[in-house]
């Protein structure tokens, strides 16, 4: 079973919620959109602050996108929120014609992505998510690990012109990244290592970090590598990794179809074939069960990510 | 200034010669539908929109904004911003042909000037134009946003998921005219997907109903001045606008049949015998 130590948690949609209101504060050009939840996006401070700006869509996701790239088009900063799951698959086409053809500065923020959603099951729990926007020619996307970088990318995104994808989760989650760590495209070294590099993103940035940790205990040596940005990759942080490490495992919480490992091993084939081994959910789709339950079940744990690391390492 | 009806017959008939001769030239694309909207788009891009074609700006910021949702009639958009003077008319012969920016669809990823939507998957313009209305109402803009849909298009769900917003929220600097020819590339609407009349149904989502006779120049000019006068007080304007898929080339009228597939040479001239004009070919 996964655990969890006792530093301060708070949900990453907090991060994406608080990140929105001081962009209100300072930006009029942002607005908000909402598909009847409200609450759990965390967008009523930005509604009730600025009311003006905030739109109620109502259960009506492909109108939200489609009116999103509408305000992008007349010159706002639309944000729009729902969650990862009506987010992406449900409005594909939307996303696909109306955001990502017309170069359309919408930025999607995603909620309740992963397993970790929990007890709703699998018909929310988006595991493909990351694919489906990655494969969007000039979409941007983010999954960030914890609250302080939520946070710090929800306000980043607004200064940048162009379609984001930013993907975050339900659980509260342990905080550890320093607010102004995040930079778009930066991948962010969290701990060095010289037997193997573990790049991960979003929720199993903290279950990598553990593993380390754990690693080391039995003299194995892992650099942890996060990877909030998984379009456009920070190919040369990653060639530079391996080079010293020469193995790699990715951890995320998404399909093995389409991930972050799928974009790291496409990078490495074409500049430097070395052995991995990826932590994912392997062509399945989640369940019922808490967070914690669900990620030790589908492969995504703790042990898991020491398990990947040791396969790894043998492999060299 | 306003054009008389006399000039805009000129455009009307220019534009249905760009039409068939940029569908004949690359030998695919769409006149029906083209054909059958050429009055409105001419007297919209001629007569009433409050626009600045010699300088097109994204934002349309003080400008009235035309949003074309049922993109594959893009032969009648691309004369029609042609003839208003967003992009030369000679571009109209490169309509559909490899590293155009008159893409079988419209889109701004060629940055082609006036158009600020991609449109082709159908349904979505509607939703596009709300927030455009929207994003004016937050300016303090008073310009109008105008979209254009066909009647096979509001089989999308989403259209309805537009509708019921516009008229949730009051959006009144909006007119969304729907092409009723009563054709779909299947065959006619009511056999497809019949949805009776539309009036009945735009108006129990408390839109503002008008109709008119979209062949008609002189109706339209007066409909869409109407129009104009409606906006503002409080409800959304639906204009449901009859038309003829095909109209002014007899031989593709009265049938779906015309909606994708281009002339050939012997048609090509008969289509153009029939709709001369002194502005001249591209």
């Amino acid at each position: 079973m996964t655990n969890l130590t006792s530093m301060e948690k708070k949900d990453t949609r907090s991060g994406f919620g608080d990140g929105l209101y001081e962009l209100g504060l300072k930006n009029d050009k942002v607005v908000g959109l909402c598909a009847d939840l409200t609450g759990s996006l965390k967008m009523n401070k930005f509604q009730d602050e600025f009311p003006e700006r905030f739109f109620q869509m109502g259960i009506a996701e492909a109108n939200m996108i489609s009116m999103a790239a509408g305000l992008a088009t007349a010159g706002k900063i639309p944000f729009t929120g729902t969650f990862a799951n009506f987010s992406t698959g449900r409005v594909y086409d939307q996303i696909r014609q109306s955001v990502a053809y017309s170069n359309k500065n919408v930025k999607i923020c995603a909620s309740h992505a992963g397993l970790t959603l929990g007890e709703d099951g699998a018909t929310h729990q988006i595991l493909e998510d990351i694919g489906l926007m990655k494969m969007l020619p000039g979409m941007t996307v983010i999954n960030p690990c914890d609250y302080n970088q939520t946070k710090a990318a929800t306000i980043a995104i607004a200064d940048y012109e162009g379609p984001v994808y930013l993907r975050f989760g339900r659980p509260k989650w342990p905080i550890f990244t320093d607010p102004d760590s995040f930079e778009i495209g930066k991948a962010l070294h969290m701990k060095t290592g010289t037997d193997v590099t573990i790049f991960a993103t979003g929720h199993l940035v903290w279950n990598s970090l553990e593993a380390a940790k754990a690693l080391a205990e039995e003299g194995i040596s892992a650099e942890v590598i996060n990877i909030h940005t998984i379009k456009p990759l920070d190919n040369k942080a990653i060639l530079d990794a391996v080079a010293n490490t020469k193995c790699v495992v990715t951890a995320e919480e998404h399909q093995m179809n389409g991930g972050l490992g799928d974009s790291i091993c496409q990078l490495l084939a074409r500049h430097t074939p070395l052995p991995v081994e990826m932590v994912a959910v392997n062509d399945s789709f989640g369940e019922s069960g808490t967070p914690m339950e669900l990620l030790d079940k589908y492969g995504l744990g703790i042990k898991d990510v020491v398990a990947a690391a040791k396969r790894v390492i043998a492999r060299k | 200034m306003t054009k008389p009806i006399t000039e805009l017959k000129e455009y009307v008939a220019q534009t249905r010669r760009d039409i068939v001769r940029m569908v004949h030239g690359v030998q695919s694309g769409h006149p029906g539908g083209s054909l059958g909207c050429t009055e409105l788009l001419t007297v919209l891009y001629q007569n009433v929109l409050r626009h600045n074609p010699s300088n097109f700006n994204m934002d349309g910021t003080n400008e009235d904004v035309f949003i074309l949702s049922n993109g594959h009639i893009s032969p009648v958009y691309y004369s029609a911003l042609a003839h208003s003077g967003y992009f030369p008319i000679s571009e109209l012969a490169t309509f559909r042909k490899l590293n155009t920016r008159l893409q079988g669809h419209p889109t701004t990823h060629e940055g082609l000037p006036g158009v600020r939507i991609a449109s082709g998957s159908l349904g979505q313009g509607l939703s596009v134009s709300c927030g455009i209305a929207q994003a004016k109402k937050l300016n303090n803009d008073d310009k109008l946003v105008y979209v254009l849909m066909g009647d096979g298009e509001l089989q999308e769900g989403q259209v309805w998921e537009a509708i019921m917003y516009a008229a949730h929220n009051k959006i009144d600097n909006l007119i969304a005219t729907v092409d009723v020819n009563g054709r779909q590339i299947d065959g006619d609407t009511k056999d497809i997907m019949g949805f009776t009349e539309l009036r009945s149904k735009f108006e129990a989502f408390n839109w503002n109903v008008i109709s008119m006779d979209g062949n008609d120049l002189n109706d339209v000019q007066e409909t869409l001045s109407k129009a104009g006068v409606l906006s503002g007080n409080g409800k959304p304007i639906c204009i449901l606008m009859n038309t003829e898929m095909g109209n002014g080339v007899d031989f593709m009228m009265g049938s779906h049949k015309w909606h994708g597939i281009p002339p050939n040479d012997e048609q090509l001239e008969a289509a153009l015998a029939q709709n001369p004009s002194s502005i001249g070919d591209y």
